[in-house]
């Protein structure tokens, strides 16, 4: 249990040291600053804007930046749908996997990654070939964390500029996260990676005698090089089927702490790039405290709920008290445990353990972290708008306390930012709540389930919370390669995306058209510990008022049940 | 006072509940989204419970009792703002009353005609003799008369007001007691402050201001998510093998939606006019209340806001050879025919400090000496053998000079010394000797460095403006503690000094009177004219001060802050609320299917009926023990923001959390004593 504890407590300290130079390194690239990286970087991006033809110095309104990336993301999903439907007659496929033949299945895929869901409703080594895997996947891994990262960057310049419309270049932005971010930390991530056992090749899968004599296909592939975007872009989509839990992309103990580092490193380093792009780091560390709070409260619980296990099946005396179904015993509880609050704060989506196996209380907490909105460190950039939402929401609802109309970090919070706000909490909110009412009275909805009763439930509001919060990671008990779920899935996964993403940019034109009010003793702070508590209590709140109903019937009663005595 | 408590009277309780039901018209209700909802539920409620007395339904006593307090719930509210409102039209009908049947003699021509005051159109001109009432507000253009303006600023004293100047604008109800005037009416019949003024605080006609409407957009958003919350809970119930009641859902709904800051936001922003007119300030827009709050620049006058209007003596510096007695007693006798405030002050400083008395002087044989712009002196001959001359320091050594004598070296001294420290000094001499220096000084107004410090406190910069010298006004500054002056200003000096401060992001208050003050108004972000100023001031600006008192603009700031503080509060208190609702009410709805869920029952509810009805009964309830502090508004200190927000949320942040808690169980105690359900 102590070096469970301690393996948590070095885990978040080197996440807070990574925090700081990769923050400031954010902040300066966003900033047009000089970085040690430009001798490499800066013709690459010279280079790129030449052959598109995009000009670099060209200012966006809010409207032509969402615009832009609408269309661009949609344009994504028809490559990515064209390919998956004709993998079949391209090259680089020794498996001589066929297209998807199922339309809804390659749409549901198409949206899944474009959306930096990764939602999988197939499964990686039997159903898609290298190229697919490479120009498909792992191009879009990089692309949605790129379009992430910028909407979190052009919501920051809404607040730094003043009487201004403009709020950056989309395409700039997006080629400037790929050269000088992605990029090289996938590069290096991927490297390590390979040293430590994740393959990386384009060979057929290998067939192999077993030491029991039984025969068995070991799947290959060109791992390492999208494992490495998948966590750094909290993408989370698994090359195999197993995802982190497979050897081939996660072996080692080391890889295991590294992939976890790699799903949060970006998205805790963005609020302090945030402070420094603002010019208050104490407002960034505001923002990163309240995340990590809520963090800790988190990996808590779910700790708690798997080291204490199941009372049932510890009294039959097999094993010990708490609950290994379900997880590989490389990583153990605090392992996997970790791993899983770490995946579904952020919203990534790997795995390297069964959801679906958690006690329910360890299982309501993934869960609760995607409803609460990906606010957790969240997606990359994905993460820092939607608590910054949170915090003009915070700030607007006590602020007033103060007697002035609230404002944040000079800004004036009016109606206008309080009606983008209030519909970016709102759609994807209702998403999920409304999914799920239909698929749990629906027959096609509850006929796919694997278990019954509140776990059921849970596994509805798992699958909606996950697609539509953009995460991907499944309660695997739900079969969800339906018509229904695929289709009902993609359009959650849209509307969780773009339905935050433009009243964000919305947010982001509208502030950056105003004054900056300047500070004074009169001004509702908002760089100190109370703010981030506050922060933690309205994300808890507007959460909790929400969805308390849905999942008091799912995972809550569950446990409430297995307490006394009753599976399902 | 007494104006006051005979209208407090006035508002009769019978045509509050009245009014209260004459709110529940949905037409009307629309304009309060939180609780149109409420009103939906309740007519669904009560159909429903309609069809239970038909069917006999074992619910039926349940379900009345759910509609009833549903009900409750709406007519609190709208209890709430015909409070505010009664308050607020009673003081204006006060007000109005003044007005009523004025007989007003209109000028067509050279006639006059006899009209009702009421029919006056902007433009009209009226003729106004002693003894009548001024029938419309307007300006005078022509002729001059003392006015009595008590009717609407309490003050006796009769004013002047006079074509031209900065003294020709009048108000309707006021009375001319001698001479006459001819008055150009400034409004349209409806369309006079006090008649915007009246709108400002009628909940129907009431504009929102811009905090109101993002406020009322959040609590529509979270309305609607606790409505997608709740209507979700049937096909969940329904998986879960199990169905929740209609009533028993909407009641869960109703407790959750922000009820209490939605009942209570037009009370609030009505009780906000409420305080301004008590302060006897007239605003013209909601908006400007608002920002008041949000004010951070304050300029103000020197002269009458700072200081007392006119310089006094407070010291007499005797020359070389000159007992301060001797230099005393000549300053008084050369002021003795000096009407102005600063020569009568001269005379009381004389008596005060020195024990003077006032000199008979029909004894002597004197001769007053007027002070003329040419000799730029004043004084008092005696006995055609002793002048004694005041005077500023050039004029007096002229006077000296010619006379033999000459100006000695430590009274130059001391009239520069003066002056370095902002006063002004006067020379007294005495044919050709020089007797010494009266010095003169604005008097900043007792306790002014304190109120500057509270604003500084609240974040609240305060500028001063003065005409004087640079040297005078830093010593003034200094003194009254202002964060920053501007010397040598212009009367367009403020207009380009409210846009600078604005293009930086500050939002600026300031008080005028004049015509030339008349664009800064404008421009200033919340401009309050006085009453006694003119006409262009007050159109100008959008708040008018009956009282003309520049200090109020620190009233001002504090009621706009007050105002926000009271919404955010009970924001936060709603909000907060909802946690223990919802440990009520979610183990009571399925206690039949999973009993489990009873732990969550945590304040030991005695029926799951009787923890729904509680849950929606203290929701009512706390509407009516919450208008009282909707309409006094939260207590405010002059603190900074960290520290009223750390109050303020342990108050209504931990209170709202916990008070339910208690409330919903004593309530619940009560209910089951009562066997209201079973």
């Amino acid at each position: 249990m102590i070096y469970d504890i301690l393996q948590m407590l070095i885990f978040i300290c080197l996440l807070v040291i990574i925090t700081i130079p990769l923050g400031s390194y954010i902040a300066k690239v966003f900033t047009n600053q000089h970085t040690f990286f430009d001798f490499v970087a800066k013709p690459i991006e010279k280079f790129v804007y030449k052959i598109t033809g995009i000009d670099e110095s060209h200012e966006m309104n809010w409207k032509e930046y969402a615009l832009s990336l609408v269309i661009f993301n949609f344009l994504g999903m028809i490559f990515l749908f064209i390919l998956l439907v004709s993998q079949g007659k391209l090259p680089l496929n020794p498996q001589k996997l066929p297209g998807i033949s199922s339309w809804h299945l390659a749409l549901n895929t198409a949206v899944s990654f474009v959306t930096n869901t990764n939602w999988q409703a197939y499964n990686g080594e039997t159903t898609v070939s290298y190229l697919t895997q490479m120009l498909g996947f792992t191009v879009q891994n990089f692309l949605s964390a790129a379009t992430g990262l910028s909407v979190a960057i052009a919501l920051i310049r809404g607040m730094m500029r003043h009487s201004t419309k403009d709020i950056g270049n989309f395409w700039v932005d997006i080629t400037r996260s790929i050269i000088w971010i992605f990029l090289p930390l996938s590069l290096i991530l991927s490297l390590i990676l390979a040293q430590q056992g994740v393959i990386q090749n384009f060979s057929s899968y290998i067939r192999v005698h077993t030491l029991e004599g039984l025969k068995q296909v070991i799947a290959m592939g060109p791992v390492a090089s999208q494992e490495a975007i998948k966590m750094l872009g909290t993408n989370g989509g698994g090359f195999f089927g197993a995802n982190s839990a497979h050897p081939f992309e996660n072996p080692t103990p080391l890889t295991n702490m590294l992939e976890m580092l790699a799903i949060l490193a970006i998205p805790a380093s963005l609020p302090y790039a945030f402070g420094k792009m603002v010019k208050n780091t104490r407002q960034g560390w505001a923002i990163f405290s309240a995340m990590l709070i809520l963090f800790v409260i988190m990996l808590g619980t779910t700790y708690y709920s798997e080291k204490t296990g199941n009372p049932i099946i510890s009294h039959i005396n097999i094993t010990g008290p708490s609950a290994m179904e379900g997880k590989e015993v490389r990583f153990g509880i605090a392992g996997s445990s970790l791993f899983s609050t770490v995946t579904t704060a952020a919203s990534c989506g790997a795995v390297n353990s069964s959801l679906d196996s958690m006690t329910p209380l360890g299982g309501l907490i993934p869960m609760l972290q995607i409803m609460l909105g990906e606010v957790i460190f969240g997606g990359v950039g994905s993460g820092l708008y939607s608590m910054l939402i949170d915090a003009f929401l915070a700030v607007f609802i006590v602020g007033l306390m103060v007697g002035r109309t609230p404002e944040y970090i000079g800004k004036k919070i009016e109606s206008y930012e309080m009606k983008m706000s209030i519909l970016a909490i709102i759609i994807p909110a209702s998403t999920i709540l409304i999914g799920s009412a239909i698929a749990s009275v629906t027959k096609t909805g509850t006929s796919v389930l694997l278990n019954h009763g509140p776990h059921g439930l849970s596994e509805i509001l798992y699958a909606f919370a996950s697609t539509t919060g953009n995460n991907g990671s499944a309660f695997a008990g739900l079969n969800s390669n339906t018509l229904f779920y695929n289709l009902i899935t993609s359009i959650a996964m849209i509307i969780g995306r773009f339905g935050v993403i433009i009243p964000a940019l919305a947010i982001a034109g509208s502030l950056a058209n105003k004054k900056v009010v300047p500070v004074s003793v009169g001004t509702f702070p908002t760089d100190n510990v109370l703010f981030s508590v506050l922060l933690v209590g309205i994300v808890l709140i507007i959460g909790a008022l929400t969805f308390f109903p849905a999942l008091s019937l799912g995972p809550i009663i569950e446990q409430l049940l297995m307490n006394a005595g009753k599976l399902f | 006072m007494s104006k006051k408590e005979s209208t407090r009277m006035n508002i009769n309780s019978k045509e509050l509940i009245k009014n209260a039901f004459k709110k529940l018209n949905p037409a009307t209700l629309f304009r309060n989204p939180v609780m149109f909802i409420v009103e939906i539920g309740s007519i669904l409620t009560t159909i429903i419970t309609i069809m239970d007395f038909i069917g006999k339904s074992a619910e039926r006593n349940f379900d009345l009792q759910i509609s009833i307090w549903l009900w409750f719930t709406i007519l609190f509210a709208n209890f709430a703002e015909s409070l505010a409102e009664g308050r607020g039209k009673a003081q204006a009908d006060a007000l109005r009353k003044t007005r009523k049947d004025i007989k007003a003699k209109k000028l067509i021509g050279n006639k006059t005609e006899v009209v009702l005051g009421s029919t006056l159109k902007k433009g009209d001109i009226v003729l106004v003799e002693a003894g009548d009432i001024i029938p419309g507000d307007g300006e005078v253009i022509e002729g001059v008369a003392s006015v009595d303006e008590s009717a609407i600023t309490g003050e006796s004293a009769p004013v002047i007001r006079e074509s031209g100047g900065d003294r020709s604008s009048v108000t309707a109800g006021t009375k001319v007691l001698s001479d006459w005037i001819k008055v150009k009416i400034s409004s349209d019949p409806g369309e006079s402050f006090l008649d915007k003024m009246i709108s400002l605080v009628e909940g129907a006609k009431r504009q929102k201001t811009p905090n109101e409407i993002a406020l009322t957009i959040m609590l529509i958003g979270l309305t609607i998510i606790l409505l997608l919350a709740t209507v979700t809970i049937e096909p969940y119930a329904i998986y879960s093998g199990t169905k929740i009641s209609i009533p028993t859902l909407i009641a869960l709904l109703v407790c959750l939606i922000p009820t209490t800051i939605g009942g209570l936001l037009s009370a609030i922003g009505i009780a906000g006019m409420d305080r301004l007119i008590k302060k006897n300030i007239l605003a013209m827009s909601g908006r400007a209340v608002e920002a008041a709050g949000d004010v951070d620049v304050l300029l103000l006058d020197k002269t009458g806001t700072i200081t007392f209007g006119n310089r006094m003596a407070t010291e007499f510096i005797p020359a070389p050879g000159v007992t301060e007695n001797e230099l005393a007693m000549a300053a008084q006798m050369s002021s003795l025919s000096d009407e102005t405030p600063e020569g009568r002050s001269i005379v009381v400083l004389a008596k005060d400090k020195y024990g003077i008395r006032e000199h008979n002087l029909k004894e002597l044989n004197v001769e007053f000496i007027p002070f003329t712009a040419k000799t730029r002196m004043s004084g008092i001959n005696i006995n055609n053998n002793k002048e004694i001359r005041k005077g500023a320091i050039d004029a007096i050594e002229n006077y000296v000079k010619e006379k033999g004598g000459n100006m000695p070296e430590e009274v130059l001294n001391a009239v520069k010394m003066i002056a370095q420290n902002g006063g002004t000094p006067l020379v007294v001499a005495e044919n050709e000797r020089v007797l010494g220096v009266i010095h003169l000084k604005d008097i900043v107004k007792g306790g002014i460095k304190e109120r500057f410090a509270d604003l500084r406190r609240m974040g609240i910069k305060t500028v001063m403006i003065t005409g004087d010298n640079p040297m005078t006004a830093k010593a003034i500054a200094d003194e009254a503690g202002v964060d920053e002056f501007v010397a040598e200003a212009k009367p367009e000096t403020k207009l380009s000094l409210i846009k600078e401060y604005q293009a930086n992001g500050h939002l600026v208050a300031m008080t005028g009177d004049g015509t030339n003050d008349a664009p800064a108004l404008a421009q200033a972000d919340v401009g309050v004219a006085m009453n006694s100023g003119t006409q262009a001031a007050k159109e100008a600006g959008n708040m008018v001060d009956l009282d003309s008192s520049p200090t109020k603009l620190i009233a001002v700031v504090e009621i706009g802050k007050q105002l926000l503080m009271t919404r955010g509060a009970l924001t936060t208190f709603s909000i907060a609320n909802d946690v223990a609702k919802y440990f009520a009410i979610i183990p009571a709805m399925f206690s039949a299917t999973y009993p489990q869920l009873g732990v969550l029952n945590i304040m030991h509810l005695k029926t799951p009926e009787s923890a729904v009805l509680s849950a929606i009964i203290f929701n009512a309830l706390i509407i009516i023990a919450l208008i009282p502090l909707a309409l006094k508004g939260v207590k405010y200190r002059p603190l900074g923001a960290a520290a009223i927000f750390k109050r303020n949320m342990l108050i209504y942040g931990l209170g709202g959390l916990i008070v339910p808690f208690v409330g919903i169980k004593i309530i619940d105690i009560i209910i089951t004593f009562l066997g209201l359900v079973h």
